[in-house]
């Protein structure tokens, strides 16, 4: 059926916030679903409160709401806009959840939405458990058998039923407290009892366990006539028992033989067919290694974060087409705009092997529990093609940013071989490096698959790659021959991985290479295996003779993306990376982007003129820049990795656009900023390197407290903390030194001022500076965990003034040429410096946005000669918005055990939300309510626990909050200030006097606020630790800082709800 | 142990140096490329890659080994055999053989890690061609070379697949009648799953003595080569037109569409792979296949129509006649390897 002339608009609900689980795949999807909607001439309405997205772009949609992702606002955005369709499953579960409620609240039905693509009934099919269960029963797919049990007496005759082993997991329990698997009835009983007595609802799952089975996932896209292809097979390379989103896994399929093969894919598209998807599918399958034996894990009737892998696996737009077939179009009608020649209708064949390996949070959060799970803890993923699994594997591993260029990881060496055994068992981020030790000190293959499960095929790949690495160690880079070198390279070692094992830099292996002419060529995906001529450039590169990329002779520019999404380096940075393409098409510049990250905007095949799916190494971007001789290069917009190519590309004469190497240094070097700053006569806080107590003591004595400690190694306030006297100090100086005394401290003095942002664009004369934002909690914790207003409500015209006199001699001093991020701090009516970074930042979409200024355009124009003032922007600040935005900052904390929660100095937040409205007040509450913060009001419940230092700034607070109907629950110290001063108060037991405790009041759901401000974090011993442990695995609204909590409690006072606030489209603001 | 080093020559004077594994010796063979990211035991094991050498696209082969039950045929067909990475560490829970020693047992000349991208692209561009894969490349003249590559011919190579002698295959329903050209067992395992009676004759069977068995349908096969190289077959065939059912599949479905008087072209390529777009003209549904052919069914006569058409390239991929009891399709629905979405089409044929 050709598209149905019906649909005129239609509205797309987006993802949200990053969290870990949730994160730059969609924006890559739902971007792809709205320019392919609005392509037809359709109108798009967008929501999503996620402002660092592309999708959000005024351009995408042709009405965009950044507006809080809830029932309440979707309906104020469907009454206002009227868009005759809703299109579920663009924006992840957030998105899916949210379509099944308005259809379930008759919203839909209210204002005459029809959902098109997949059906609500549909989805909900596969959404519970028992839906699943009863779908699978009719399409007669096995499943895992499980039952809940309330008695021992019903586990142990499910558990003969089934046959052991079986897992027990204790219902409603925090992280599967309480389970296990049992091997015979006796351990069954053992655990149903305990995990019946922990469990709240007194009830437990008994589930057959599949422990060993591979996991195999298929991509499936199916249209309203019944068309059903699969696009892609993914195989993990951990069996069952790691989050797929936590598992290296490959693509195709590597260990089935086409019986399994067609045996699963024929599951899939009969669990489709059943229930009628139109659009995409993801279904997860496990199956028995020892026989056909399968069973469906779960479907996902959605785009997702392996449609996204598939997506870029085999170069087949998924999202793209799921939106086409929502619009009544069938596969084979649609185009394949890879070949230009062959249709949607056809299963994508590959050529070469792709491998996707998490990015895990552990540097940033060093105190985590590392061991992997059912729980993703990834924050990203990056994404390797070879035309091996040895060569696919090396670059991935490259790829992820963490110093390692072969298999060989120091602390796996450190390791003894009973410690690495346990580790390969019971996974980590390190397991990789581990096996290969373990591999490497000749403990037995076959025993390395009986522990770990994994399949023989890939343990066998990795001790292959483990036996190159010390054979190489045999030779020097002098008696290493033409053949023996090439072999290395064929099989995806790199040129420092080589000069690692062989004790030589790595640009000796670089200069030999070209001495022996080995250079890499670039083969092309083209969703066919070279059957039919592509027209879409995507490449990867081998060490074959054939070369495929042929460079034009067009001038042509280089970005260089930001690989995989990280704390602290997020979809932002691929937000700028793809306007600057933007921009560069524009002026008709062929583009060229290089990048690692499967799930973003950048690396989607039509974004930029050519793509090199490549890992962003000095190596593997040098040869890409060999090959094409671009004319320039543009590293700014790809956050720290593409800023730390900058004095590599200078050394090899390639042309840098935009701030010279030499200037990003002297912003990056300490010393030589301070010059800079003093020659300027600009204020920054005081500090010094120490060497040890003494010296930090008599530090201290000369700035006065409260002081910043930070180690002087790490990047990202990774260890930062404020201490208030010299007790504190000692005690951090004692533990900086014992962990390593080979490196100063830095103490700088602390000034508890208000922080300042601006991200400015010079084109080394002029400097234009979009807007001004103001952190709303004062100084000392992290720019990216802070919420950030703009305009800012309480800075005076005459600080306004000195930032933007300090912002235009900070950047003509520092010859920038593009962008440049400033931090500050406005003390006592005196404005410090605190950071500057030459390059594009975390806030250039929101203020991009907020402002309606092109910043990235305007940026890479001026890269490429242009002018402020050719461009008719005048210097110095642009008019402000009528509107007022507020940031706010999304953690994933709850998904990461033991990782601290409170604000700091260290970023922990994964993503961003933001409020827009007509006043501070209304955008905040927007803010509050887009984060899923509890406003508390009407007889609301809040627990505070208050440090002393505190105590005096909280009562004022606590009245207003008592004041408005809310009562509190505290531990000992709290509870008794408080009423002491006249504020109700029930007593919880702290953690130390028995139960029940404080933890067992969070965990009863009774608390709808938490208030914990803490002397300092990142004790984990502490009962404050504990109580925001406890906030964040029961998804409690948890407030850490007095200035977040003042903000709150204003908001509680207004007494706002969804009425009193307006939707406002971003094509409206700025 | 030093491998042998082994060269791909092709006709237009192409060279690719690689290792030699499995039965190493010259073989001379039309070279062919199959985009299959499963399924490399059946493809080894497909009798219509008689005579050719068959060239896998997917990168690595070998990974779960072989085995006596994915067995197309009784032996490979194929003269050589050509994957960029030939798996050493084979595992599956049925693997019994790698196939570097499968290949060596059934005498199949393996070349491992050329550039097999670079390989297709030149078939895709150039077209099927002819070429040598040789130990000797240094000792063999250019002259030498051609006149071996021009030496190959494939036009009596059915004789080599098809049986020798009849046979029966017991079952209780319909009795076909089976014109073996080079048959795939998974064509023969579908009609017995769905109880059929069946007399498999060799490809030079005439009319009269199909009838004599009285079956229900004819049922030709698919078969190596140029479906023009088998005239007895298609008189067989048109004697038999109007007397009784006849289906085909593949090769079979050529025999058929010659013997009603279409005619047949060869592809630049051809189609080997197992994720084709089929069109079922009649539903205009569209069903994913694995296809293995060289040469396509075009110009049909008033009474023949199309009954499936390939979605890519718009060719035929099926036909009936319009009042007589005769349909067949280019396509394998009986997979092995590939999709088994088009498994139905047994049941169309014996309906």
């Amino acid at each position: 059926m050709p598209k149905n002339k019906d649909i005129k608009k239609v509205l797309v609900i987006g993802s949200g916030p990053i969290v870990i689980g949730q994160a730059a795949e969609f924006d890559y999807s739902g971007t792809q679903a709205c320019r392919a909607i609005k392509e037809e001439g359709i109108e798009v309405v967008l929501v999503n409160s996620n402002p660092a997205t592309i999708m959000t772009d005024p351009e995408v949609a042709d009405a965009t709401y950044i507006e809080p992702l809830t029932v309440e606002f979707l309906e104020k955005v469907i009454a206002l806009e009227k868009p005759d369709s809703l299109i579920a499953g663009m924006g992840g579960q957030t998105g899916l959840n949210l379509a099944c409620e308005l259809y379930d609240r008759k919203i839909l039905e209210k204002y005459g939405v029809n959902v098109i693509g997949t059906s609500i009934a549909s989805i909900k099919e596969g959404e519970d458990r028992d839906s699943f269960k009863r779908l699978m029963e009719r399409t007669n797919q096995p499943i895992v058998e499980s039952d809940i049990v309330t008695t021992v007496d019903d586990a142990l005759k499910f558990a003969s039923e089934i046959g052991y082993p079986v897992i027990v997991r204790p219902a409603y329990t925090l992280g599967g407290t309480g389970g296990g698997i049992a091997e015979n009835e006796d351990e069954l009983a053992e655990i149903t009892s305990h995990g019946l007595h922990l469990s709240r609802v007194g009830q437990v799952l008994i589930e057959k366990s599949i422990k060993g089975w591979k996991e195999i996932e298929f991509e499936v896209i199916r249209d309203g006539q019944g068309n059903c292809i699969t696009v892609c097979s993914m195989e993990n390379v951990d069996p069952v028992g790691v989050h797929t989103g936590d598992s290296i896994v490959v693509a195709p399929a590597q260990t089935l033989a086409d019986r399994e093969y067609q045996m699963l894919r024929k599951a899939a598209i009969d669990i489709i067919n059943s229930i009628e998807i139109k659009g995409g599918c993801n279904v997860q399958f496990a199956l028995d290694p020892h026989s056909f034996n399968y069973a469906v894990i779960e479907i996902n009737p959605r785009v997702s974060r392996s449609s996204a892998l598939a997506s870029k696996a085999t170069g087949y737009p998924i999202a793209k087409i799921a939106a086409k077939i929502a619009l009544g179009y069938n596969l084979d009608e649609i185009l394949n705009a890879v070949t230009g020649k062959t249709y949607a209708c056809f299963e994508p064949a590959l050529d070469y092997c792709v491998i996707k390996i998490p990015k895990w949070p552990f540097d940033k959060f060093f105190g985590a529990k590392r061991q992997l799970g059912t729980k993703m803890m990834a924050t990203g993923e990056i994404m390797a093609i070879g035309n091996s699994f040895e060569a696919a594997l090396l670059k991935g591993v490259r790829s992820l940013e963490i110093k390692q260029y072969n298999l060989e990881l120091e602390a796996s060496k450190n390791r003894s071989t009973e410690v690495l055994k346990k580790h390969v068992q019971r996974p980590d981020d390190e397991r990789l490096f581990d096996l290969a030790e373990l591999l490497r000190r000749g403990y037995l293959m076959e025993k390395v698959c009986e522990i770990t499960g994994m399949d023989p095929f890939f343990v066998k790949k990795i001790q292959k790659i483990v036996r190159m690495e010390e054979e190489l160690k045999t030779y020097t880079i002098d008696t290493i021959t033409p053949e023996i070198l090439r072999e290395y390279k064929k099989k995806g070692f790199s040129d420092k991985g080589i000069a690692n094992l062989i004790g030589c830099g790595g640009d000796d292996v670089y200069k030999l290479r070209k001495k022996f002419n080995i250079i890499p060529v670039y083969k092309m995906v083209d969703t066919c295996a070279g059957e039919f001529e592509a027209v879409s450039p995507y490449y990867y590169s081998t060490y074959d003779e054939s070369n495929e990329a042929v460079p034009s002779d067009h001038k042509k520019v280089l970005v260089i993306g930001s690989g995989p999404i990280r704390i602290g380096q997020g979809i932002e940075f691929d937000y700028c990376s793809v306007h600057s393409v933007m921009a560069l098409k524009k002026f008709g510049i062929e583009t060229i982007i290089l990048n690692n990250n499967p799930e973003t905007v950048s690396t989607d095949f039509d974004t930029s003129d050519r793509l090199y799916f490549e890992p962003l190494t000095e190596e593997d971007v040098l040869s890409v820049i060999e090959l094409e001789k671009p004319d320039g290069v543009i590293l700014q917009f790809g956050g720290q990795t593409a800023i730390k190519l900058a004095n590599f590309l200078r050394d090899m004469k390639v042309p840098i656009y935009g701030t010279k190497p030499e200037q990003i240094d002297a912003a990056e070097d300490r010393e030589k900023f301070d010059e800079i700053l003093e020659e300027l006569g600009i204020a920054r806080p005081k500090g010094k390197a120490v060497w040890s107590i003494r010296e930090g003591k008599s530090q201290a004595e000369a700035l006065g407290y409260p002081l910043l400690v930070r180690p002087s190694y790490v990047l990202g306030g990774q260890g930062m903390e404020i201490t208030h006297n010299e007790e504190e100090l000692v005690s951090y100086l004692t533990h900086a030194f014992k962990n390593d005394n080979k490196n100063p401290v830095l103490i700088d003095r602390y000034l508890g001022g208000r922080e300042l942002e601006v991200d400015a664009i010079c084109d080394g004369k002029d400097v234009l500076i979009p807007g001004i934002m103001e952190h709303l909690e004062r100084a000392g914790i992290h720019s990216g965990d802070s919420v950030s207003i703009y305009p800012p409500q309480n800075v005076s015209d005459r600080m306004k003034e000195k930032i933007i006199d300090v912002t235009k001699k900070i950047s003509v001093a520092l010859k920038v040429i593009g962008m440049i991020n400033i931090q500050f701090i406005d003390f006592k009516d005196e404005l410090y410096i605190i950071e500057v970074n030459p390059r594009s930042s975390r806030t250039v979409p929101y203020i991009s946005k907020v402002t309606g200024i092109p910043v990235i355009e305007i940026a890479t124009r001026i890269m490429l000669g242009e002018t402020l003032e050719s461009m008719g922007y005048k210097s110095g600040i642009a008019k402000e918005s009528k509107y007022v935005a507020v940031k706010v900052p999304i953690f994933s904390t709850e998904k990461l055990p033991r990782v601290e929660v409170s604000l700091g100095p260290e970023m922990r937040s994964t993503g961003e939300v933001l409020g827009i409205g007509t006043d501070f007040k209304h955008a905040l509450y927007k803010g509050f309510v887009a984060a899923s913060t509890t406003i508390p009001r009407n007889h609301g419940t809040i627990l505070a626990t208050i440090c002393d230092h505190d105590k005096e700034e909280f009562l004022g607070i606590a009245k207003r909050l008592a004041a408005c109907g809310n009562r509190f629950i505290a531990t000992g110290g709290t509870a008794a200030f408080l009423r002491e001063h006249g504020i109700e108060v029930q007593v919880a037991k702290k953690i130390s006097e028995g139960v029940p405790n404080v933890l067992d009041v969070i965990r009863s759901g009774m608390i709808d606020l938490i208030i914990d401000i803490p002397k300092k974090g990142n004790n984990t011993n502490s009962d404050g630790f504990k109580i925001r442990r406890a906030a964040a695995e029961c998804s409690i609204s948890l407030l850490t800082s007095m200035d977040t909590l003042a903000a709150m409690t204003s908001i509680v006072e207004s007494n706002f709800t969804p009425d009193d606030v307006n939707v406002i489209a971003i094509q409206d603001v700025g | 142990m030093d491998r042998v080093k082994a060269q791909l020559i092709l006709e237009n004077g192409a060279k690719f140096t690689g290792l030699a594994f499995g039965d190493i010796h010259d073989v001379v063979g039309e070279v062919v490329f199959t985009t299959g990211m499963t399924g490399y035991q059946e493809t080894l094991t497909d009798p219509s890659f008689a005579g050719q050498i068959v060239t896998m696209t997917y990168p690595l082969i070998g990974n779960y080994g072989l085995n006596f039950e994915d067995m197309e045929s009784k032996k490979p067909a194929l003269r050589g055999f050509i994957v960029r990475e030939c798996c050493d560490y084979p595992n599956n829970f049925r693997s019994e053989m790698d196939l570097d020693g499968f290949l060596k047992q059934y005498g199949v000349m393996g070349l491992e890690g050329i550039d097999t991208r670079a390989l297709t692209r030149i078939i895709r561009n150039y077209g099927v061609m002819n070429g040598i894969i040789t130990t000797e490349a240094d000792k063999l003249s250019d002259d030498e070379i051609q006149k071996r590559l021009a030496s190959l011919d494939n036009s009596k190579i059915i004789d080599t697949v098809s049986t020798k002698e009849k046979y029966v295959i017991d079952g209780r329903k319909q009795h076909i009648a089976f014109i073996d050209m080079g048959t795939k067992s998974g064509i023969l395992r579908d009609f017995k799953a769905r109880g059929c009676k069946i007399t498999v004759f060799p490809h030079d069977v005439s009319a009269d003595e199909i009838l004599e068995v009285n079956p229900d349908l004819v049922f030709i096969s698919n078969g190596p080569g140029d479906p023009t190289d088998n005239p007895e077959t298609i008189e067989t065939v048109k004697s038999l037109v109007g007397k009784i059912k006849i289906c085909g599949i593949c090769m079979g479905h050529q025999i058929i569409g010659l013997a009603l008087g279409c005619k047949t072209k060869k592809l630049k390529f051809g189609h080997h792979g197992g994720n084709h777009p089929v069109k079922n003209i009649e539903k205009n549904q569209v069903y994913i296949t694995s296809q293995n052919h060289n040469y396509v069914v075009c110009d049909l006569p008033d009474d023949v129509e199309a009954t499936y058409i390939n979605v890519n390239d718009g060719t035929i991929e099926g036909i009936a006649h319009k009042s007589l009891p005769i349909q067949s399709v280019q396509f394998h629905p009986e997979a092995s390897p590939g999709p088994i979405d088009t498994q139905a089409i047994f049941d169309d044929f014996l309906a």
